[in-house]
């Protein structure tokens, strides 16, 4: 009884949350999403008798590789390409009624399925405890792929090492190198280096564009970063004419 | 109750992660879809170890989490390769053998 109690609480919401991770916009919350359904089958895993499969779920899945799906997101930065538009025409209805077949294949097919015999349980199989259980199993039958598998994760390291790994093809440009390409460029006016923001405008932030002597907002001293981003502000709402001088000196 | 149930929940994730690996364009959530469509299949393994009523299943659950572990490393990499290259995380992007 308390089984199907978490079952239909945390059924329904691992659903939603999986289909939450295709109707979000940005990427991040789609791997907060996928963190949130990890948690849930790591709860069926304990559910069902699976005590070490499950906190190795939150161990592995959720700590590990979630934080690694995090922190490439913000390595990569977050760009257009989180946009939901589609690409390539007529590939949305295609794909979900196909998705939509499938899975009534499946369903259908699972609830046509028997075994020919009740469900046994694992009481028998966890009598010796679970963790116990798993590595007579991993260390007897299974210790031929288990070594396959150590293979794998090494070359795996390696791979990824191979692949992280950056040979640089010019030089690096020293200091004098960047002095004297920012003097011999078309203008001299970012000579001295691009403006930073918000410096002589009502504001220090790093989202507001510092304005130029005349009273018009520089766009080139807000980060490229921020625009892509859209976490700009408006810039017109601090041009001089428009500023209120009617209000009091701000904190 | 039955475990028949987790089989349903196994099948909709799978489902929706295959939709998510078709339909998104971050190259990122295409993984993360890919990811979820390992563990609707983990949830079987473990579901059917349970019916069973040996320990097979969560053994091969097992496996399947150490191979997705290095799959992740291994793919992520890929991507942050292909950013360094085309400035770009987007699926579309990396079409240089279409034209």
């Amino acid at each position: 009884m308390p089984e199907s109690v978490l079952f239909w609480i945390m059924g329904p919401l691992a659903v939603v949350a999986a289909l939450g991770m295709l109707l979000v916009k940005k990427a991040v919350h789609s791997a907060l999403l996928l963190a949130w359904v990890m948690i849930t089958l790591a709860f069926f895993y304990i559910a069902q008798g699976a005590l070490f499969l499950g906190i190795v779920q939150i161990v592995v899945y959720t700590g590990a590789v979630m934080m690694l799906f995090l922190f490439i997101l913000m390595l990569v930065g977050v760009d257009a390409s989180d946009s939901l538009t589609e690409t390539i025409r007529g590939l949305r209805p295609i794909a979900i009624t196909a998705a939509i077949g499938f899975g009534g294949l499946m369903v259908s097919l699972i609830g046509r399925a028997s075994l020919g015999r009740e469900s046994v349980g694992l009481d028998q199989a966890n009598a010796a405890g679970n963790v116990e259980g798993l590595a007579y199993q991993l260390f007897s039958t299974y210790v031929f792929p288990f070594e396959a598998v150590s293979a794998l994760l090494i070359t795996a390291a390696m791979g990824a090492m191979v692949l992280a790994h950056h040979q640089r093809e010019v030089p690096r440009s020293t200091q004098r190198d960047l002095s004297e390409q920012r003097f011999r460029s078309g203008s001299l006016a970012t000579a001295a280096g691009l403006p930073g923001p918000g410096v002589f405008a009502r504001h220090n932030a790093v989202d507001v564009p510092a304005l130029l002597p005349d009273g018009t907002p520089a766009p080139a001293s807000i980060s490229e970063t921020l625009r892509t981003r859209g976490d700009m502000i408006d810039s017109s709402q601090f041009q001089l004419d428009q500023v209120n001088t009617e209000v009091k000196e701000e904190k | 109750m039955n475990p028949t149930n987790y089989l349903y929940i196994s099948a909709l994730l799978l489902t929706i992660g295959a939709i998510g690996v078709v339909v998104r364009r971050n190259a990122i959530v295409v993984f993360m879809c890919i990811e979820l469509m390992l563990n609707a299949a983990n949830l079987s393994f473990v579901t059917f170890a349970r019916m069973n009523g040996n320990l097979d299943g969560q053994v091969v659950a097992f496996f399947t989490m150490v191979v997705a572990a290095c799959e992740v490393v291994v793919g992520l990499a890929i991507i942050v390769t292909i950013y360094r290259s085309r400035r770009s995380a987007s699926v579309d992007d990396a079409s240089l053998l279409r034209r």
